[in-house]
């Protein structure tokens, strides 16, 4: 049976709400189902206590949910836009974040920090962004981001049970989204990328709703022999390099693709790694697919204007194909 | 200083009723005896010599940082974290030496940490602004302002949720009312009747500004009101007043009666940091501080109450023995390994900084 991306996260904290008495949903609006409905139903079967509403508090039910998870809860706390989680970088960045290390491993903070981010449909200039990028420089806090139903099923699941503060971003034009989930499949592992597409010619390195740009880019250049690899991170932090230079040993070419700014963006980072650990393999630059310096703006044809896709791409890839002769 | 204008002379044993706001617990709370009050009155002198001894070596340069220090704060520490169980957990700010020790942690661990060596509560890794000793329920000071009011709500909705009868008490200085942290927690903390006692240790300063340049709301209770939580003021100087009105706190707590915002007047002696020469204070205000001097109030009232002076200067030697035998053992040990730096950042081995 296929399920929304929104349907699958319910599904997934159905479950772990009813694996593990520790664990506990707090958020703005979660009891009645939030405000995408992720969590509709949920606190009828499990209980207001345990799944619970809060005052529009960002700052506090950041700290909430870090105090509770050093005393035996697992929260799963729900900040309705990342754009809102601005209000509660002090507990994340400088609590949450730092507990194991700055207490020499006493404690720990077990706690997922659901968020959504991206663009669509006109949510404007302060519900648009994509600001993975300030968490992944943040030593202690894990970053997932998943591209599709099955891949959230399976991490949301992961990043609960993990045992460090996760970030959990989930994009907005992804929970429309179906899929069919395989009932018997293993758990992936937090700071695992995966291979969504085997090719030879060229990397190309994604995560959250890129990914589904990355698979269209790659079929049309397939009908013109150009056989793309694309990597889907998953995890941002540990960004899991190993797969990426097993990869980039093979095609010689990588590009990274994300709907964030391209200035201080995670592909930057990307980018210097492989250009750091992997430059002998290197057949032309590295290039990144990302959205111009600018803030998403609200008109429906400005919004399309800026956001990279498929086109973007395609143009990247076939940009990079030019370098360093054929691609072999 | 609004210190004075609420206590203008030396009070013992005053809970001043007049500004006491609402009383959740009428629950009669047993005088300490003067045993007790003796072992009060080391654990005061233990927390003074032990800011004394960072003072100093900070002084040499042996300490590392910024530490801020609790002197002629002591009473406050001790009036609340007397009685609290091992298993209820405290979040103090970066003034929280002295509410770890009150609280009962190692001395010489907690000096070490100061001092950042390996045999610290953390290892080194934290330092004066975040000793956290889990074991005996210090779950962490924090090194900004208000930073863990919410902390400590969470970690009392944790209580709550987990069905067990532990407290959550935070310690923060009226700086932090400027947050909107402690508003929110505030709100939070009384809409879910969650137990936890946020105390205030209202020293008149907000790092270097005086509260009165800070706020019109002149009592940190105040706040208390409008979110319908017990609160009262107290004289933070007078360990009998902070011990009586902690009690009756604690217990409506551990009753379920919702959180409590205990706000206790006192003096930040050795200004904000070590290192200030505190040049936006007079003469006049330094020295009529002194003459507050919690030690030295409680000293009084044992003799007054038949304790006699051998007993004090006993216990008050013993103290300070205490604690300068434990400094000299954490002066002496372990540094860290630069070797293990990388460790520890997360909890599985391949999350590691290595691998970041």
């Amino acid at each position: 049976m296929s399920e929304t991306f929104i349907e699958i996260l319910r599904r997934a904290l159905d479950e772990e709400l009813t694996r593990d008495p520790a664990v506990h949903l707090l958020g703005e609006d979660v009891a009645a189902g939030g405000a995408f409905g992720v969590t509709r139903g949920l606190a009828q079967k499990h209980g207001a206590q345990r799944v619970r509403n809060t005052p529009i508090s960002e700052a506090a039910i950041a700290g909430l949910a870090t105090g509770a998870a050093l005393c035996g809860l697992r929260p799963v706390l729900e900040i309705m836009f990342i754009d809102f989680t601005t209000l509660s970088l002090d507990t994340l960045v400088n609590q949450a974040a730092k507990y194991r290390y700055m207490s020499g491993g006493q404690l720990a903070v077990p706690m997922v920090v659901r968020t959504q981010a991206g663009a669509a449909g006109g949510a404007a200039a302060q519900h648009s962004q994509s600001l993975e990028a300030w968490f992944v420089h943040v030593p202690g806090l894990v970053v997932v981001a998943p591209s599709s139903p099955a891949e959230a099923y399976g991490l949301l699941k992961s990043a609960i049970r993990l045992g460090d503060p996760v970030l959990f971003i989930e994009h907005k034009r992804l929970y429309t989204m179906k899929e069919t989930i395989a009932e018997d499949a293993e758990l992936p592992a937090i700071g695992r990328a995966r291979i969504a597409r085997t090719g030879e010619h060229v990397t190309l390195i994604a995560y959250s709703a890129m990914v589904a740009y990355a698979h269209q880019a790659a079929e049309r250049l397939a009908a013109e022999g150009i056989s793309v690899e694309i990597i889907d991170l998953r995890t941002l932090t540990p960004l899991d390099m190993t797969t990426i230079a097993a990869s980039v040993t093979r095609t010689h070419r990588a590009i990274i693709a994300h709907e964030a700014v391209r200035n201080g963006g995670f592909g930057a980072e990307i980018a210097a790694r492989i250009g750091e650990e992997l430059f002998d393999e290197l057949d032309a630059q590295v290039l990144r697919v990302a959205c111009p310096f600018v803030p998403i703006p609200f008109a429906p044809e400005l919004e399309r204007a800026l956001l990279p896709g498929a086109d973007n791409i395609v143009r990247a890839i076939r940009t990079q194909l030019q370098q360093g002769g054929a691609p072999t | 200083m609004w210190y004075f204008e609420c206590f203008p002379t030396p009070t013992i044993n005053t809970v001043t009723p007049d500004i006491a706001t609402q009383e959740a617990s009428t629950r009669a709370q047993a005088a300490p005896s003067r045993d007790d009050l003796l072992r009060m009155l080391g654990t005061l002198w233990q927390i003074r010599t032990f800011e004394d001894e960072v003072q100093r070596l900070a002084a040499a340069g042996e300490v590392p940082g910024f530490p801020h220090l609790s002197t002629g704060q002591e009473a406050v520490a001790v009036g609340v974290c007397s009685q609290l169980a091992r298993d209820d957990v405290l979040f103090t700010s970066h003034r929280g030496h002295g509410h770890v020790l009150a609280k009962g942690s190692d001395i010489e661990s907690t000096f070490a940490e100061v001092l950042g060596r390996e045999t610290g509560l953390c290892r080194g890794r934290g330092g004066s602004m975040h000793l956290v000793d889990a074991a005996n329920g210090v779950l962490g000071a924090t090194g900004v302002v208000a930073g863990n009011l919410s902390l400590a709500a969470g970690a009392a909705w944790a209580a709550q949720a987990l069905g067990n009868s532990n407290i959550s008490v935070v310690f923060f200085g009226d700086g932090a009312t400027g947050a909107g942290a402690f508003h929110e927690t505030l709100n939070l903390a009384a809409l879910w009747k969650l137990p936890v006692l946020f105390v205030c240790e209202n020293n008149g300063y907000a790092e270097f500004t005086s509260r009165e340049e800070h706020s019109t709301v002149k009592f940190v209770r105040r706040f208390a009101e409008p979110y319908e939580m017990a609160a009262i003021t107290v004289d933070g100087n007078d360990l009998l007043a902070v011990y009586a009105a902690a009690g009756k706190a604690i217990a409506g707590l551990r009753h379920g009666e919702g959180p409590y915002l205990l706000e206790c007047m006192t003096f930040r002696v050795a200004g904000h940091f070590v290192g200030d020469a505190q040049r936006y204070r007079s003469k006049e205000e330094l020295a009529a501080m002194r003459e507050k001097d919690p030690i030295e109030r409680l000293q009084q009232h044992l003799l007054q109450s038949g304790v006699t002076q051998d007993a004090l200067d006993v216990a008050g030697e013993q103290a300070r023995r205490t604690v300068l035998d434990a400094v000299q053992r954490a002066r002496a040990s372990a540094h860290p390994d630069p070797s293990g730096v990388l460790d520890g950042v997360y909890a599985a081995e391949r999350l590691n900084t290595t691998n970041g």
